[in-house]
């Protein structure tokens, strides 16, 4: 696994009165696609843009296939395939003439761009729209065109921002489907940005956080919400049938069993962090007891979670120096 | 011989034209020029050219006899270069009208070249493909220089050959390289607008914004410079009563080389030069001078030497503003 297609090093880009991206250095394998995730304006474009050498980083590398992408920028440009968050095409050109453009821009004589460019719009489902212009395109066929155009170059590395943005859910699904298979048949790595946490969990293989121009994080989503939100513990969530059930003495029956370490009651829900699994206990003690628990369910986080947690952090970041006197439970969950 | 042959059929053929591979630049340029010929703009542009064709030849070939017969010197007539610079008075002559046509075609050509690639997010397409970013300002701005040469030489040549076929007379190899050297100039103007338009394009980054600035600095030099020139002159230079001839040449020479900062001015100087080779000098002409001149015409070459600071002046002016754009997109980081 060890064989980083993408290296960053340092990366750092200043604007006058901004930092967009913060001393970044990250490392993509061959064949993998990652998910860079972050909030609107966190630098993820400007990351891609750097690694595309259009744009200078004020400091660090950001070497691509091998290539320093800042130095020799059009070495980097024929081996990666870029898709822009709103891309467009020549508007009087037909789908095929724009895919055919740009093949020929890559070196492909007219016959083989043309060849190509059939083949592609077949392949992401666009061959009945071959000759219509693409002014007449919706967002989506707009994106599966992208996606056929940054294919034609016959690339190592795919670079896609934000490209579920404005899609119906069901394109969704397809394009991240064809994402997927690309990744698998071709071996291509994916470099995907995105502030769409569900779309970014489906497909990605690897994820970083990526936050006001810093990497707060970066692993697989298991290991992630293991980092983040209990380094050694469980958290099973028992509901009871109503809330009146849930009183401070139940609360204190689950916090003496041993290995739990914290309870937390909310409304009829009560969310149990313990050392060790042992789901089957607690339930067994609870019903013991008379409740009427009606769901147990072992609580696994998606990115949904990984994000508003690393963004609580960040906003209370700001805070914390004032607040730290303050100690309530729910610190516990608010540190890394 | 046989190998020529064989390597020009190779070349003409359409079927190994398909299989060559072009580079990027003849891509784009083919691109460009594609584009321009097929928007509704150039539809336009080549009507209001065809018309003012039309009129001032109406007037040019209707006026032309009466020309002929009050011609002093009927061996060295040029009648097709009377042909381009006869008018009736009711409309301009050819070259002058083409003075106010240069400057709407630069900028009608040039006023979006970037912008509004840039809007629509086609730009940043181009710039991931492994092509260098000065190959994509150099095909904005060669494209229609080299739609605007065709239409031009195309359509004096018509004129010629039209005029040709009804007068019969025959064109002398002075009228062709003055008609040459007279196409050539205003391809220089329109490039120079051009240039103009393609720096305003950088700059804004709203396609309409760009038009209005350059139609406001055309009409600058067209109507206002004069105007404030005068104005100017009137306070600076004593009144012509209390002056010698010798004073009145040489402020007049200052006020002509003030005119001369305006493109317009250099333009209508050199094409007046180039298209009657009557005009022995562009300056005020002493009578010491003018003794013993034979009333005749001047030979191509001194035209040509005369108009020879215009020219140069021109190409600065295009060259200076053309360079101040490329350096502009070459800086400029492009973000959708």
């Amino acid at each position: 696994m060890n064989n980083p297609i993408i290296k960053l090093r340092g990366l750092s880009k200043h604007y006058k009165n901004k930092i967009a991206v913060d001393n970044l250095s990250l490392e993509i394998n061959k064949g993998e696609i990652f998910g860079l995730l972050g909030p609107n304006g966190a630098g993820k474009t400007t990351t891609i843009l750097m690694l595309l050498g259009l744009s200078e980083p004020t400091s660090g590398q950001a070497h691509v296939c091998g290539h320093d992408a800042t130095r020799n920028p059009i070495a980097v440009k024929k081996k990666v395939g870029y898709l822009p968050d709103n891309l467009g095409f020549y508007g009087n050109m037909t789908a095929l003439e724009n895919l055919s453009f740009v093949g020929r821009l890559n070196g492909f004589s007219e016959r083989e761009a043309e060849a190509k460019a059939i083949e592609l719009l077949e392949i992401v489902g666009l061959k009945n729209n071959a000759n219509q212009k693409t002014t007449t395109f919706s967002r989506g066929m707009k994106q599966r065109l992208g996606l056929a155009d940054v294919l034609i170059k016959e690339p190592e590395v795919i670079i896609l921002d934000e490209p579920t943005l404005g899609i119906d859910p069901s394109g969704v699904k397809d394009f991240l489907a064809l994402i997927k298979k690309l990744n698998e048949e071709q071996q291509l790595t994916v470099l995907l940005s995105s502030h769409h946490l569900h779309h970014v969990q489906q497909i990605c293989d690897r994820v970083g956080i990526f936050v006001a121009g810093k990497l707060l994080a970066s692993g697989d989503i298991p290991s992630l919400s293991k980092q983040l939100f209990n380094k050694n513990g469980y958290v099973t969530l028992l509901r009871l049938q109503n809330s009146a059930e849930a009183t401070t003495q139940l609360k204190y029956d689950i916090e003496s069993l041993p290995g739990v370490q914290e309870v937390i009651m909310t409304g009829n829900e009560l969310e149990v962090i313990s050392v060790q699994e042992q789901t089957a206990e607690m339930v067994k003690h609870v019903v013991g007891k008379g409740y009427g628990l009606v769901g147990v369910e072992q609580k696994t986080y998606g990115l949904d979670e990984i994000y508003l947690e690393y963004f609580k952090n960040e906003k209370n970041q700001d805070v914390s120096n004032e607040k730290s006197k303050r100690v309530s439970k729910k610190t516990f969950f608010k540190r890394k | 011989m046989k190998n020529l042959k064989e390597s020009l059929k190779r070349r003409f053929s359409k079927e190994n034209k398909l299989d060559e591979i072009k580079s990027p630049m003849g891509v784009l340029l083919r691109k460009e020029i594609a584009e321009h010929i097929r928007s509704w703009r150039f539809v336009i542009l080549l009507t209001l050219i065809i018309l003012t064709f039309t009129a001032s030849m109406y007037s040019s070939l209707s006026n032309i006899k009466s020309a002929f017969t009050s011609s002093e010197n009927s061996s060295e007539s040029f009648f097709y270069l009377k042909l381009l610079t006869l008018t009736d008075d009711t409309i301009p002559p050819f070259h002058i009208f083409l003075s106010f046509l240069a400057p709407i075609l630069g900028i009608s050509l040039g006023f979006d070249a970037i912008n509004s690639e840039n809007n629509n997010g086609s730009l940043i397409r181009l710039m991931a493909q492994p092509l260098y970013r000065d190959n994509i300002i150099v095909a904005k701005f060669l494209a229609p220089l080299v739609i605007v040469a065709v239409l031009f030489l195309t359509l004096t040549f018509l004129i010629v050959g039209y005029a040709m076929c009804i007068s019969g007379i025959p064109i002398e190899w002075q009228e062709i390289v003055r008609i040459i050297a007279f196409n050539g100039m205003t391809l220089l103007y329109i490039g120079f607008w051009l240039s103009i338009a393609i720096l305003l394009s950088i700059r804004f980054k709203q396609p309409a914004t760009s038009a209005l600035t350059a139609i406001g600095i055309w009409l600058f030099f067209t109507v206002f410079f004069q105007v404030v020139v005068n104005i100017a002159i009137k306070a600076f230079i004593p009144n012509p009563n209390y002056l010698s001839t010798d004073k009145i040449a040489y402020y007049n020479e200052i006020i002509l080389n003030i005119l001369r900062i305006s493109p317009s001015q250099l333009y209508v100087d050199a094409s007046t030069t180039l298209l009657m080779p009557t005009v022995r000098s562009l300056g005020p002409v002493s009578m010491e001078q003018m003794v013993a001149a034979i009333p005749n015409t001047i030979s191509v070459r001194n035209s040509l030497m005369l108009v020879w600071p215009q020219l140069s002046g021109l190409i600065a002016f295009t060259l200076l503003i053309f360079a101040m754009s490329y350096y502009l997109f070459m800086r400029r980081e492009i973000r959708s």
